[in-house]
């Protein structure tokens, strides 16, 4: 299949403003009769339901909690990304796509990014106007923080719950829209499939989890925005409810996955602290404007950290990248720890934790501005620990915490599907091989709020006649057939192992072959790994309870097939890409200094595997990246 | 590292119109470093492998910000730490054989959908009756046209800063809803951006609120006691004087 990114032509800063002069519109008259469904409640639903909505648009939204304020985009903690240039310290469109694209490690499409960078100032202003309460100056203007990876201050905040903020406007918008009757929702349902009628996207299967009822829906397009999949390691700072169900059937219905590897290893999450353990807490990258990172000179030092002197600790980001410090990129942060904890210096019961430490910040700013920065947090972590990190330094490790990967998607974020449609972090488009941290509000909202109402505008101006399909259709009935007989093979299957156990054991999998290094060898014999517990679990799980009830299990025991299933498509994706880029770390493919070397002549390009079949390996389609106005260099942060 | 043995008592309740009634489990094997709701995984994980329905109950981000969940630990709502959600109470302030009672939130604009599992979209239509600023996307000017005091941006985000999990109702013997609405029109209210619409939404969002059935306010102060975000009953008076204000507008 050829993949085409439908990337307009013209020079890079004029290509959305020309596309967005040329693009056909739809009537209002038509806009009525166009009905678009979008799963998924988070900043890029929310904000695609709203706008839709307003612009006229017949939408119906679903979530699986029990509200569309719970999205998982609520838990994001430090801030979000604009070229503003509000602190006159040299930013600009251009800067903040260049960054975005080198802190990527050069594996995102030049032109989305752009984009990307152009909409992220007006993102502000949009929530602004919702009533966001940014942080502000004395002053009355809004104030600005640094995130890793770049040399300027670009990043707006809500103290340390910047993702709920945005998501509680976005929230707000919604259900302005719901309450004009614009916009359907469906709380507690959780979409089943896609359906193609005449090879578009023209509906879903979802299932009420509180009742168990099957529904059928129809759309003229449907719109993912499903979040990332990271929950496939088992632990990980996402939500226990975040999954990769919808963007797996999407798959199996004709989407291509891409990159599907490229996950993001946060460098700052609470440790891991015995196997119980049912998620990771992420301590926000905005602590390490003003935390420093070290860990003992000598091996195994069990003192305690403030009895160590000052020429006894190793400060090691900022013995090893003095231009950037304690605030360089996650990828490369996530892997200094991992190297200094594996060569024996780590701290903790585990030894797999390093300290993240502010004593010299409340020497220099006093406690009460470090409180006024990080209260929060610092709150969090206390409850978490039982520690007091006024007191005594974080301990702290790398998490999973997001997926670069996901549907491929051109640049009118269309999946390979005609009329299926995929935005924010359920896509892959503009983040690389690594993203830049407060990067992630930043896409959701940009795909939300100005891109996708614009783009689906381009599908839907050719559908105006195409009348809505009646529900009844077969490939309705076919689908909704298919997805009954899979619960009720679950609900009857009468093994002896819980969903849960089989979610641990493949979470350590992958963690351990597909996380923070890979290798070509262990990589091969994972996939076996998986092939065989996707076998035992078909065989083997159990899930309790009834079909007509709120069953948990039901839902979760869907949702860790489709992982298994996806974790095999990772292992497979790291294995093809044999050179290091980003958070993509190959054992085999590194400089003298341990640093990520990537190979252009071979691997500039995207990984777009096409699904071909229950016993067939999937296709790789390869999708060019081309640099016309940044060059590749290596990434430096030294 | 302490190891615990608890005894619970937990609500069970197949379905809404099921009478619903209280199950003792003796859980061992605990540990203090555990979260509450991690305890829970290993009763649930223990009832699947014995083929018992596991207890159902709301989660997701566990990390005290998406509001889902909504349990009633000992009488209190979120259980006995101040300014914590459930996800975030962890078992070092249980001790070794100690009785723990867990429960729904009990209220009637809140119904039990299963055990522990309640129906809050109550709030969602709240909102929706007022709980926002009217602009479309678009057309918003720009952030920096419009000062705002520190000051004022810090009130606001202390109201804002309430989850929408319904504690405050847990907790209220009339059922009332007084503290999450009035965190939501006083940060709105508070900001310029929200003039426009201030005595509509006061209004609209109070009828909303009776409308669902929740109870009147009688000022005990027990939601801003239960409150996992500690929103103050400072709101409250504000959402008083809000609605008056509106009133002698008209």
């Amino acid at each position: 299949m050829i993949l085409d990114n439908k990337i307009p032509a013209g020079p890079l800063e004029d290509k959305w403003t020309n596309y967005k002069a040329k693009v056909p519109l739809v009537s209002p008259s038509n806009k009525r009769n166009l009905e678009v469904i979008i799963i998924g409640t988070g900043l890029a639903g929310a904000s695609a339901a709203a706008s839709l909505a307003e612009m006229g648009y017949k939408v119906k939204t679903f979530c699986f909690q029990d509200s569309p304020r719970r999205a998982h985009s609520i838990a994001a903690q430090g801030g979000i990304n604009a070229a503003k240039n509000y602190q006159n310290d040299g930013d600009s469109t251009y800067r903040l796509f260049y960054d975005t694209i080198k802190g990527g490690d050069y594996r995102a499409r030049e032109a989305n990014v752009y984009r990307l960078a152009e909409v992220s100032a007006s993102i502000i202003d949009q929530c602004v106007a919702q009533g966001v309460p940014f942080a502000r100056e004395y002053g009355g203007t809004l104030d600005n923080r640094s995130f890793g990876g770049v040399q300027v201050s670009r990043t707006f905040y809500a103290r340390g719950q910047t993702g709920q903020q945005l998501l509680l406007g976005a929230y707000s918008a919604l259900s302005r829209q719901i309450s004009k009757g614009n916009v359907q929702m469906f709380n507690r349902h959780e979409m089943l499939d896609i359906v193609k009628i005449d090879g578009k996207a023209r509906g879903v299967i979802v299932r009420n989890l509180v009742t168990g009822e099957y529904q059928r829906h129809f759309g003229h397009a449907v719109v993912l925005a499903t979040g990332g999949y990271g929950n496939v390691y088992y632990l990980s700072t996402n939500a226990m409810g975040s999954n990769v169900t919808a963007s797996w059937k999407a798959h199996k219905k004709g989407a291509m996955f891409a990159n599907p590897s490229y996950t993001q290893i946060h460098p700052t999450c609470i440790p891991v602290s015995g196997e119980y353990q049912s998620k990771l807490t992420l301590m926000s990258e905005s602590l390490r404007n003003d935390g420093r990172i070290w860990v003992p000179l000598k091996k195994g030092d069990k003192r305690r950290p403030i009895d160590i002197p000052e020429e006894e600790r190793d400060y090691y980001l900022e013995r090893r990248y003095p231009a950037f410090g304690n605030l360089v990129p996650r990828d490369v942060a996530s892997r200094a720890a991992k190297e200094r904890c594996d060569a024996g210096y780590g701290v903790g019961s585990t030894g797999l934790a390093v300290f993240l430490d502010f004593e010299d910040s409340i020497k220099r700013l006093g406690k009460e501005v470090v409180a006024s920065r990080y209260g929060n947090l610092f709150e969090m972590y206390q409850k978490i620990t039982g520690e007091d990190p006024y007191k005594m330094p974080m301990r702290i490790f790398p998490a999973v915490h997001y997926t670069m990967g996901g549907l491929w998607v051109d640049y009118d974020l269309m999946t390979t599907v005609p009329g299926l449609y995929a935005i924010g972090e359920c896509n892959f488009s503009d983040h690389g091989a690594n993203r830049l941290g407060a990067s992630a509000l930043m896409q959701g909202l940009a795909d939300g709020y100005f891109v996708l109402p614009y783009t689906i505008g381009k599908y839907l101006s050719d559908d105006i006649r195409t009348p809505a399909i009646s529900t009844e259709d077969e490939q309705f009935e076919k689908a909704e057939k298919e997805a009954k007989n899979r619960v009720n093979k679950l609900l009857n299957n009468n093994g002896n192992r819980s969903v849960e156990s089989f979610h641990r054991e493949l979470g350590k999998v992958v963690w351990d072959h597909c996380g923070m290094s890979r290798n070509k060898n262990d990589l091969e014999k994972a996939i076996e790994t998986i092939k065989d517990l996707k076998a035992e679990f078909w065989t083997n799980v159990s899930v309790p309870g009834e079909e007509n009830v709120i069953n948990p299990e039901l839902a979760k025991a869907g949702r860790v097939a489709d992982f298994i299933e996806l974790g095999e498509l990772m292992m497979r994706d790291a294995l093809a890409r044999d050179e290091s880029c980003g958070g993509h770390f190959r054992e085999e493919h590194q400089t003298d200094e341990g640093e990520a070397l990537r190979d252009d002549t071979n691997f500039a390009f995207t990984s777009a595997w096409e699904f071909s079949g229950e016993k067939t390996p999937p296709k790789l389609n390869k999708e060019t990246l081309e640099f016309e106005n940044v060059q590749l260099t290596q990434r430096s942060y030294k | 590292m302490e190891n615990l043995n608890l005894k619970l008592k937990i609500w069970r309740q197949s379905s809404p119109n099921d009478k619903g009634a209280f199950v003792s489990y003796d859980v061992s094997g605990l540990n203090t470093h555990m979260s509450f709701l991690e305890m829970l995984d290993v009763l649930n994980e223990k009832l699947v492998v014995t083929g018992d329905d596991p207890v159902a109950f709301d989660h997701d981000c566990r990390e005290g910000i998406c509001g889902m969940c909504s349990m009633v630990i000992n009488g209190k709502p979120h259980g006995p730490q101040k300014g914590t959600t459930t996800c975030q109470l962890h078992m070092r302030h249980f001790k070794d054989g100690d009785t723990v009672t867990i429960e729904p939130w009990r209220a009637k604009p809140f119904p039990v959908l299963k055990d522990l599992i309640v129906d809050r979209s109550s709030f969602d239509r709240i909102i929706q009756s007022g709980g926002y600023i009217s602009v479309n996307t678009g057309s918003a000017p720009d952030g920096n046209s419009l000062p705002i005091s520190k000051e004022i941006a810090e009130d606001a985000f202390d109201a804002a800063a309430c989850i929408g999990c319904g504690a405050c109702v847990a907790a209220c013997k009339n059922a009332s809803a007084s503290l999450f609405v009035s965190a939501k029109v006083s940060q709105l209210s508070l900001l310029p951006q929200g003039q426009p619409e201030r005595e509509e939404r006061v209004k609209n969002m109070v009828s909303k609120m009776d409308e669902e059935g929740f109870g009147h306010c009688t000022n005990t102060g027990a939601c801003e006691a239960e409150c996992p975000k500690e929103i103050s009953l400072e709101y409250i008076r504000k959402l008083n004087w809000e609605y008056h204000r509106s009133n002698i507008k008209g």
